[in-house]
């Protein structure tokens, strides 16, 4: 079966992509050599999170095992903009698949600065907005807000004709209605979701185990409340729609699919097998042969009754 | 950082039947065959997981294990695998009931293997091997690659007791180890840091290379007698591990001159002047938390 779709107008192979931060494209040719890239487990990369400065990350410790699932709190470690685009960058566009630049900061001044420099290098198909950050004016977490989020995708919109994508927070009780508020702004598409807000209690040290006191939920254990999100989003909003959390193979792929979202991503997963994109693309086929599908897009026009 | 080129993982998570099983004293060992991967450098190191019983009824364990490999036998398309495992949690509760025939999956091998005691110093006359634990495991694979390479080497291993010194006859064989036990239960009666102060204070400090896997207090040890006789030293560390090649960000180490190293991809063997500290894999036994 055919898999190959688009996303705002970015060519894809199979609706199959990376959650940012959860493959390094780099690491993995240092581990696995030239064999990552004749066999590039997504149709499209998503980079880790870059920032305007260099961040070190969190202190440890930094994971935590969880019922089918994990909770992390990285801090999203990146050389900073400058670095970033005189080396990373380069390789990763070089790699056999269009490139989406995750960026995050904490002002619109420094989403300007970060969007208009990646925007700048030939290669990158398109940009993610990071909004799960506090503005350093307001104090507020941007994609916590509907108005704030409306008015950072206002400020970028005019920067580049490059898709922007802007991954939301599962940590609101209406994220449709920041979803609007992207879409007001003139955002091209939404991805859902980010982490969810999660602690890790070490029980024989009467002490929280995470270096900085918490962390997010990511795998199987969040499947069924992103399911839920992308669904609500789906109603809300016209826009393409990038689903993920937990997606584990090919039939949940297809659950999000048929929840709404025009593409799917693999995270957590991808950390139990570094090859879970092709295993989650092989099974999708089945998935979507076992129903009666006769193609993808027929999944992605049906509708949940 | 180690400056040995290190053999290239296949890009996959490939399923090995194990073997064989046994205790081994408190421990556990098994053997996994692997047909596909090349053989491992001393201080590589796999995810492990069980093919069937991975998350069980309570959802964990969840993620792969970083586990040492302990003894490699055989040769590349036949490599059997040596495991040692101390069942601390529900992942190495898994992996301790291991059964001939299960299938186990495997990724790796990863990491930084240790370097050979030239490229750490041009006049070393041999190495040092000190282990301490389940710690025992990349030095009995590092120990073999010495003897293979005719570089001599002197080998200490400290153990709390008995009931902790499981695998030492085995992965050291009649070779001649120097064995300290905290509870005075056989060979010296304390600390294995012990016998290297003694062994560092007979020998010329210029000539020694010092090697080390064991619990973080240990390896901090270990780390500045070393640094106090001007030795060089390659220490093994752990620390919660979620992938094991570089995606996930977790296994964060703090590095001497700030900031952090991924254990996964810059370690886990790393020279004693590159870290903060050897304690920052404080409670960490083998995974990810909760004791595992």
């Amino acid at each position: 079966m055919d898999l190959s779709t688009e996303i705002c107008g970015i060519p894809l192979a199979s609706p199959v992509l990376n959650g940012s931060g959860t493959y390094d494209a780099l690491a993995a040719q240092r581990a696995f050599g030239d064999a990552v890239l004749d066999d590039f487990p997504f149709a499209a990369f998503v980079s880790k999170t870059i920032t305007r400065h260099p961040r070190p990350g969190n202190p440890p410790h930094r994971l935590w095992e969880a019922p089918s699932g994990m909770i992390n709190s990285i801090g999203l470690p990146n050389p900073g903009l400058e670095a970033f685009v005189g080396g990373d960058l380069l390789e990763l566009t070089a790699l056999p698949v269009p490139l989406i630049v995750s960026v995050m900061a904490d002002s619109a001044e420094d989403f300007t600065l970060l969007v208009e420099a990646v925007a700048a290098v030939p290669g990158v198909a398109g940009i993610e907005l990071n909004v799960s950050c506090p503005n350093v004016h307001s104090g507020l977490i941007v994609g916590e807000q509907p108005t704030e989020t409306e008015a950072l995708m206002k400020a970028l919109r005019p920067l580049t004709d490059l898709p922007m994508m802007i991954k939301l927070t599962p940590n609101v009780a209406n994220p449709h209605e920041v979803a609007k508020a992207a879409e007001a702004g003139g955002a091209d598409a939404i991805s859902l979701i980010n982490t969810i807000k999660a602690a890790a209690i070490d029980r024989n040290h009467n002490r929280t185990w995470l270096g900085v006191g918490g962390g997010g939920l990511s795998g199987p254990a969040v499947r069924p409340i992103a399911l839920a999100q992308v669904r609500a989003v789906a109603g809300a909003v016209d826009l393409p729609l990038v689903g993920m959390g937990g997606i584990a193979d090919g039939e949940s792929a297809l659950e999000f699919i048929l929840a709404g979202a025009t593409v799917v991503a693999v995270g957590t997963e991808n950390f139990r097998d570094p090859r879970a994109g092709i295993s989650v693309r092989d099974g999708l086929v089945s998935a979507l042969q076992r129903r009666g599908f006769e193609s993808l897009a027929d999944a992605q026009a049906s509708t949940l009754s | 950082m180690a400056g040995r080129e290190r053999p290239l993982a296949p890009f996959n998570r490939r399923a090995c039947r194990v073997a064989e099983s046994h205790a081994a004293g408190g421990y556990r060992i098994f053997t996994l065959i692997d047909e596909q991967g090349p053989e491992p450098a001393a201080g590589q190191f796999y995810m492990l997981s069980g093919e069937s019983e991975w998350e069980g009824e309570s959802g964990r364990p969840y993620l792969p294990r970083a586990i040492s490999v302990a003894r490699i036998l055989g040769t590349r398309g036949a490599l059997r695998l040596e495991f040692l495992i101390d069942d601390v949690g529900p992942g190495t509760g898994r992996m301790a009931a291991f059964e001939p025939g299960d299938g186990c999956l495997l990724t790796g091998p990863f990491g930084n293997p240790f370097s050979m005691p030239r490229e750490l110093n041009s006049d070393a006359a041999g190495a040092i091997l000190v282990g301490g634990g389940i710690g025992i495991a990349p030095m009995a694979v590092l120990r073999r690659e010495l003897v293979k390479r005719g570089v001599p080497s002197r080998t200490l291993l400290g153990f709390r007791d008995q009931e902790h010194s499981g695998g030492v006859d085995e992965l050291f064989g009649c070779e001649e180890t120097r064995l300290a036990f905290e509870d005075g239960s056989a060979g010296h009666k304390g600390y294995v840091t012990d016998l290297l102060i003694r062994m560092l204070e007979g020998d010329d400090p210029g000539g020694a290379v010092v090697y080390s896997c064991g619990p973080p207090a240990m390896l901090e040890a270990v780390r500045n007698i070393c640094a106090g006789y001007g030795v060089p030293v390659e220490l093994a560390l752990e620390s919660p591990m979620a992938c094991g090649f570089g995606a996930c960000y977790g296994c964060a180490v703090p590095k001497a001159e700030g900031g952090y190293l991924r254990l996964c991809v810059d370690g886990p063997v790393v020279r004693g002047d590159q870290i903060e500290s050897a304690m920052a894999g404080e409670m960490v036994t083998s995974g990810i938390g909760d004791a595992d």
